[in-house]
């Protein structure tokens, strides 16, 4: 059996040009081109590349979303088995081309297999959409570059997609963590690294523990008493009957909920979504989770300025970080429209 | 302490006149189990039983539990101890008869948004160890005077006890196998291996309230400070669940009565290493409460001589710093750590996977991606209510579909990455 | 979440539990009471209750006003 190949170049590699060329837009070509042909060559009776898309590197960067479009387009009518793009060593923006390919054929659960250099922004931005093989800085390393790909899909047609570790298969770690049956139970696994543990031998984590990164700490509120504070919070604070659904666990939204005219949150009014603690204590009283009661005391006091109207909310039960990464930054650039000063996080 | 277990199999579940284990078939009268059961407790408005295969077109959700029959046999002492006036002693000596192959399943209204789901059949049933057995679940619904918390302890006192009344048909019954473990007092214990590393287990267990909490000989772990166990202990249920957290990461009692950990340690026991015994710790809601516990579960590792241990978690996000602080202190007072957990590292398993973390967790045993995404088709029959697939930990709204099909996160099965290790899922880098 | 709105404002987390808060880079981190209830307890008279609850808020505010470079529990 034969599968289908679509093949992703830029203008240089289609041979239409250099950067002059950069700006001709997404075309279709039929059968291989350029390196693709080496690439068909090398795959013989295993693979065919049936089609080649060719787009200028600065119209891909410049008309992205319409690029994206075109592409599902194409990829819709041609129904490839795998996509394979570049490589693009360290082109910036071939790189970040290749990527968004391979975004948008893995939302349309085709795989994609492409190379770069580790220190291209698009390997960064889009390594959990492709299988991507270690390229050298320039296209002098396309004599290496070439049959690593060709292997990395020999294996993706061998194994039926099961590609394996990034170890076994050579390709860059995509940064996914990915469920399997293991052979043992986990508690009998435990064991075995336990004894390797203590007799010195090497042993193997199967979670390496990952690294949180920092931002710099803001300079802090001068005035309290002109100052606009806002409250969030991850402890599920919502309005009674949780309208917008957020999840127990596992949140895919935050909630936007106006507290104009509140002077406190009530067990009438308010509860809490979040199945990660026991939700009594804060349905009773949700002031426990969102202090809002203390803070209108203050607005009323003149301590702080005042208590901005809306509160926003999500569950940080089961939430994965990159979910919560992107609430957050949604909040903070409608907290910062809204002219909000500072704001108060509460967890639970 | 020495127990033996003996293991009678058990090949077929039916219901019938005649209470008895007859042949490897466990036989129930329905009425009479239901007449014992409903003396529990006033506030039980409606209690139904039903069979669930493996290999079923069965659904069972939300579940509270799952506990497996067990009966302590001419010897002092009560599966599950601890509960109720007179039945205080100590268990794991002795012999225990086990009815290996089922289990009792409690269903019902849902408690709060943690209760979970098994399938018998389907691509469901390889994610939960209760796909497995052969299942007599208890559906049993409370009356309205009942609070969440009272509706939990009604629930979870109907399974317990049920669990025992079948149990106690095993008690004449021959077992086809007899295993015995063994775990002798401290310094008899050290004595025995002296030229073996000494290795213990820290079991972490859930006690943050409501559908969260763990009970050691009936107390609520939450206001213990880390106690010494002898492993066989949980073999007579001296461990039960009160809690569901997300299903996925629950450990149910059966899990405590067959824990993994405790069994597997037991394997190698006088030839790798000698196993000292089990420190029972918590996870509570105070950073006050996990330091001292922490700091306790140290000075009991210490005290006992260990060189190393593994430590589970249940559930996760705060819990993760309970793994994190037993972890670093335990390593840092020179003992060597294993450690179990599971992941949350989105459904497409790109983020990072723990609350917490810590340079010394070095060693880790991952039991699965609880967010991943999972279709269950419809089932001929579901036992319990499927109406509650939306909220439940794990789903979203829309997870239940028009023709009965179910898209969740691994997190609504039971079991499915359970953190003591009872399960073969686990998670590789890609 | 909190980093994220730190890259635009200042931010104060009041968290239970702080290693968490301190692990996954907080800057400004006020403890809070508990779990289930971080700025309350359910045990307390109301008044008591809530005058615990506004001294927190108010070790928060002098949180956002103190000036840090590094991450800082209060």
């Amino acid at each position: 059996m034969t599968i289908k190949v679509v093949y992703y170049l830029n203008q240089f590699f289609a041979q239409k040009g250099g950067e002059e060329m950069a700006h001709i837009p997404m075309e279709v070509a039929e059968g291989p081109v350029g390196v693709g042909a080496q690439v068909n060559t090398m795959l013989k009776d295993k693979a065919e590349i049936t089609h080649t898309i060719i787009c200028g590197d600065s119209y891909f960067n410049e008309n992205e979303s319409l690029c994206c479009h075109g592409l599902q387009e194409i990829l819709a009518q041609l129904k490839p088995d795998l996509v394979v793009a570049g490589p693009a060593f360290n082109a910036g923006r071939y790189g970040m081309a290749c990527g968004t390919v391979a975004k948008v054929a893995h939302e349309m659960g085709i795989t994609t297999i492409s190379g770069m250099y580790p220190e291209n922004p698009g390997y960064e931005l889009f390594r959990q959409y492709a299988y991507m093989v270690e390229t050298g800085n320039s296209a002098a390393s396309m004599r290496k570059a070439v049959p690593a790909m060709v292997n990395l899909i020999n294996r993706f047609i061998d194994t039926e997609g099961e590609m394996g570790s990034p170890e076994e298969a050579g390709y860059m770690a995509r940064g996914i963590r990915v469920n399997f049956f293991a052979q043992k139970r986990g508690s009998e696994r435990a064991v075995d690294l336990l004894i390797n543990k203590l007799a010195g031998s090497e042993y193997t984590t199967e979670y390496p523990m990952p690294v949180f990164d920092r931002v710099e700490p803001q300079p802090p509120v001068e005035m309290l008493s002109t100052a606009k504070f806002a409250l969030v919070t991850s402890g599920g604070v919502v309005p009674k009957g949780n309208p917008d659904h957020i999840e127990s666990s596992s949140a895919s939204k935050y909630g936007e909920y106006s507290i104009q005219g509140l002077e406190c949150l009530t067990e009438d009014t308010h509860e809490t979504a979040h199945g990660g603690y026991d939700p009594v204590a804060c349905n009773n009283n949700p002031n426990r989770v969102l202090p809002v009661d203390v803070l209108r005391d203050m607005e009323r006091e003149g301590v702080i300025g005042s208590l901005h109207d809306m509160f926003y909310t999500t569950v940080g039960n089961g939430t994965a970080v990159a979910k919560a990464k992107e609430y957050g930054a949604e909040i903070a650039m409608k907290l910062q429209k809204a002219g909000v000063t500072a704001a108060i996080f509460t967890s639970t | 302490m020495k127990l033996e277990l003996g293991n009678i199999h058990v090949r077929d579940l039916a219901f019938g006149p005649v209470s008895e284990v007859k042949e490897n078939t466990v036989v129930i009268d329905q009425q009479a189990l239901i007449a014992h059961l409903t003396e529990l407790d006033h506030r039980i408005r409606s209690l139904e039983l039903s069979i669930a295969k493996p290999g079923d077109s069965t659904r069972i959700m939300p579940v509270k539990d799952v506990i497996e029959p067990r009966v302590k046999v001419g010897c002092e002492g009560d599966i599950f101890p601890g509960r109720h006036l007179g039945e205080e002693a100590m268990v794991g000596e002795g012999r225990t008869h086990v009815l290996k192959g089922m289990a009792v399943v409690t269903t019902g209204e849902i408690v709060g948004f943690q209760e979970g789901i098994i399938d018998m059949s389907g691509p469901g049933a390889d994610y939960t160890p209760f796909s497995s057995t052969l299942n007599l679940v208890i559906q049993c619904e409370v009356d309205d005077s009942c609070n969440q918390y009272d509706h939990e302890g009604v629930v979870r006192l109907v399974g317990l006890e049920a669990a025992r009344w079948i149990g106690r048909l095993a008690e004449h019954v021959e077992p086809q196998e007899i295993e015995t473990y063994e775990t002798k007092p401290l310094l008899e214990q050290a004595a025995q291996f002296p030229h073996l590393p000494k290795v213990g287990y820290v079991y972490m267990l859930q006690s943050q309230g409501l559908l969260h909490d763990t009970y050691y000989y009936g107390v609520d772990v939450k206001g213990i400070l880390p106690t010494l166990m002898y492993p066989t202990e949980v073999m007579d249920g001296a461990i039960i669940s009160g809690n569901c957290v997300s299903a996925c990461d629950k450990n149910t009692s059966f899990v405590h009565q067959n824990s993994p950990v405790i069994y597997d340690l037991y394997r190698h026991h006088g030839t790798k290493y000698n196993f000292m015994g089990v420190i029972v710790t918590n996870e509570n809601v105070t950073l006050k409460d996990k330091e001292r516990s922490s700091n306790f579960t140290v000075k009991l590792a210490k005290q006992m001589g260990w060189e190393a241990a593994i430590v589970s978690e249940e559930g996760f996000g705060n819990p993760d710093a309970d793994l994190m602080m037993n972890c670093a202190k335990l390593e840092a007072a020179g003992i060597k750590t294993v450690l179990l957990t599971d992941e949350y590292a989105g459904q497409n398993g790109e983020s990072q996977s723990l609350a917490d973390s810590h340079k010394s967790a070095d060693a880790v045993i991952t039991n699965g991606n609880a967010n991943q995404l999972v279709t269950l088709p419809a089932m001929n029959t579901v036992i319990g209510h499927d109406r509650y697939a939306d909220v439940v930990a794990g789903g979203f709204n829309g997870s239940l579909h028009e023709d009965g099909s179910i898209t969740v996160e691994l997190q609504a099965i039971i079991g499915a990455t359970s953190e003591l290790g009872f399960h073969t899922l686990t998670t590789k880098a890609s | 979440m909190v980093k994220e709105i730190e890259k635009v404002m200042p931010v104060v987390h009041i968290a239970t539990v702080v290693p968490i808060s301190k692990t996954v880079g907080a800057n400004r981190i006020v403890p809070a009471v508990a779990i289930p209830h971080p700025l309350g307890n359910p045990t307390m008279q109301p008044a008591e209750e809530k005058y615990l609850r506004r001294q927190l808020v108010e070790k928060a505010l002098r949180a956002l006003q103190t000036k840090i470079d590094d991450q800082t529990v209060f």
